[in-house]
């Protein structure tokens, strides 16, 4: 957590996605043609949503089954990084319908499903909200956690697929790796998402880092 | 064994009593049944696809209603004393199968008030009323979970409809789906995957009930 290999990785990996990402040719598809260069930064957000919560869901195991506070905060600050980045992931996704299928919000499944899933974690926030005691809330807060991850899996990734969707991968439209996404495209999508995966976690990291500091700061008083 | 006995004893414990004060079954059928009524009072005919979406909507308001007063309501004595002679895993085995028997009496007397009342019944009643008591089953189990944590939360009612409006949407979105297939009068084969789906859901909250419900009862 706090060596700086990764980080700089990420900074440069996150740079260089985005100079190249608007430099670089692409393939022309129809409908979509300047705007598949979205993909470089709206799928990397949902990656590290996905990746966020996930470290999330482990603390939660690990606070479960081992009581330490640490966990908790863990837990708590990874949701929130992940709910920045699913909202984020929401934004380019709605700013790239707006040009593509016509409307910011085209109550396409998977839309909707992803605001249903953010929906899920700010009620995993309400939750730690209404519980003053610490331990009491961690606990509580832990068993919303891990009984929220598989629903919102289950929203994100099946049922889109099993219902008519305007994604690609998704209601019977082709993945985009069917679509023309030749090397140019990978040679700076896979950066992209491995360094907004780490500035993910780089800033989760900050945010945990932080509490700790108040929280001794608050015991010091 | 034990824990087969146990469970039945449970269960029989909250029938009986539910059968003497007949207090979350009366409570909810009112509840249902003058819905209903004031829905038919200001749409008095609707159509079919209307006619779907709002009984999906009384069932889902009708199931929190009856589902939380199972953990919310119980006083802290009785609770306490429960802990002490059964195991956590008997307790909530018991208390979701008694909240799904509640729910399937529940969800067909609804029903069949509701056919009355709008004297419309689905091309494929059959698939209708397996589709419903599907819905009751999985409102059940996922209500019955997440009452239970809002219970120790403390402030009781909202925060169960906070936290269960997330969790049982992509449900109510499957069991909407299914209905619709019979109202439409849709071949059997068509639902198959939605039936599926519905089970494999249920499973999954009841694997993830029975393994988390035990930390939640260590108080």
């Amino acid at each position: 957590m706090y060596k700086s290999w990764w980080k700089i990785l990420g900074a440069v990996l996150v740079v260089y996605s985005t100079i190249f990402g608007f430099l670089a040719s692409v393939p022309k598809l129809p409908i979509l043609y300047e705007s598949i260069r979205n993909l470089y930064f709206h799928v990397p957000m949902w990656f590290s949503m996905i990746v966020l919560f996930s470290v999330s869901v482990f603390h939660s195991i690990k606070y479960l089954s081992s009581g330490n506070q640490s966990h908790d905060l863990k837990a708590v600050e990874s949701v929130n990084t992940g709910i920045i980045f699913g909202i984020l992931g929401i934004i380019t996704g709605a700013i790239w319908a707006k040009f593509t299928w016509g409307q910011a919000w085209s109550f396409d499944v998977k839309q909707n499903f992803a605001a249903i899933a953010l929906l899920l974690y700010f009620a995993y926030l309400v939750l730690r909200n209404a519980i003053d005691e610490e331990q009491k809330r961690a606990k509580i807060s832990a068993i919303y956690n891990i009984f929220a991850f598989p629903m919102m899996v289950v929203l994100l990734f099946v049922l889109p697929r099993l219902s008519d969707s305007l994604h690609p991968g998704n209601g019977g439209n082709p993945g985009f790796n069917s679509y023309d996404l030749d090397q140019r495209m990978r040679v700076i999508f896979y950066p992209a998402c491995l360094g907004w995966i780490l500035i993910g976690y780089w800033i989760y990291t900050l945010l945990y880092r932080t509490r700790i500091l108040e929280q001794k700061s608050n015991n010091n008083l | 064994m034990q824990l087969i006995n146990q469970v039945k004893y449970l269960i029989k414990k909250e029938l009986l009593l539910e059968w003497r004060s007949k207090y979350a079954l009366n409570g909810v059928l009112l509840y249902v049944v003058s819905t209903i009524f004031v829905c038919f009072l200001s749409l008095v005919s609707v159509v079919p696809i209307t006619w779907n979406a709002l009984f999906w909507i009384i069932m889902l308001f009708a199931s929190i209603n009856a589902v939380s007063k199972s953990f919310l309501q119980e006083s802290k004595g009785r609770q306490l004393y429960i802990y002490t002679i059964a195991s956590p895993l008997a307790l909530i085995i018991s208390k979701t199968i008694y909240n799904v028997l509640l729910m399937m009496l529940l969800t067909v007397i609804a029903l069949c008030f509701y056919m009355l009342v709008f004297n419309y019944v689905p091309e494929d009643l059959a698939l209708y009323v397996v589709a419903t008591l599907l819905g009751s089953l999985s409102f059940s189990t996922i209500f019955t979970m997440v009452s239970a944590i809002s219970s120790k939360a403390g402030n009781g009612g909202m925060l169960m409809a906070i936290l269960s409006f997330p969790v049982i949407i992509p449900v109510l979105i499957i069991l909407i789906k299914l209905t619709k297939n019979a109202i439409d009068g849709l071949d059997r084969s068509v639902s198959l995957d939605e039936i599926g789906l519905l089970l494999i859901i249920n499973v999954l909250v009841m694997a993830v009930s029975l393994l988390l419900f035990p930390y939640l009862w260590r108080d």
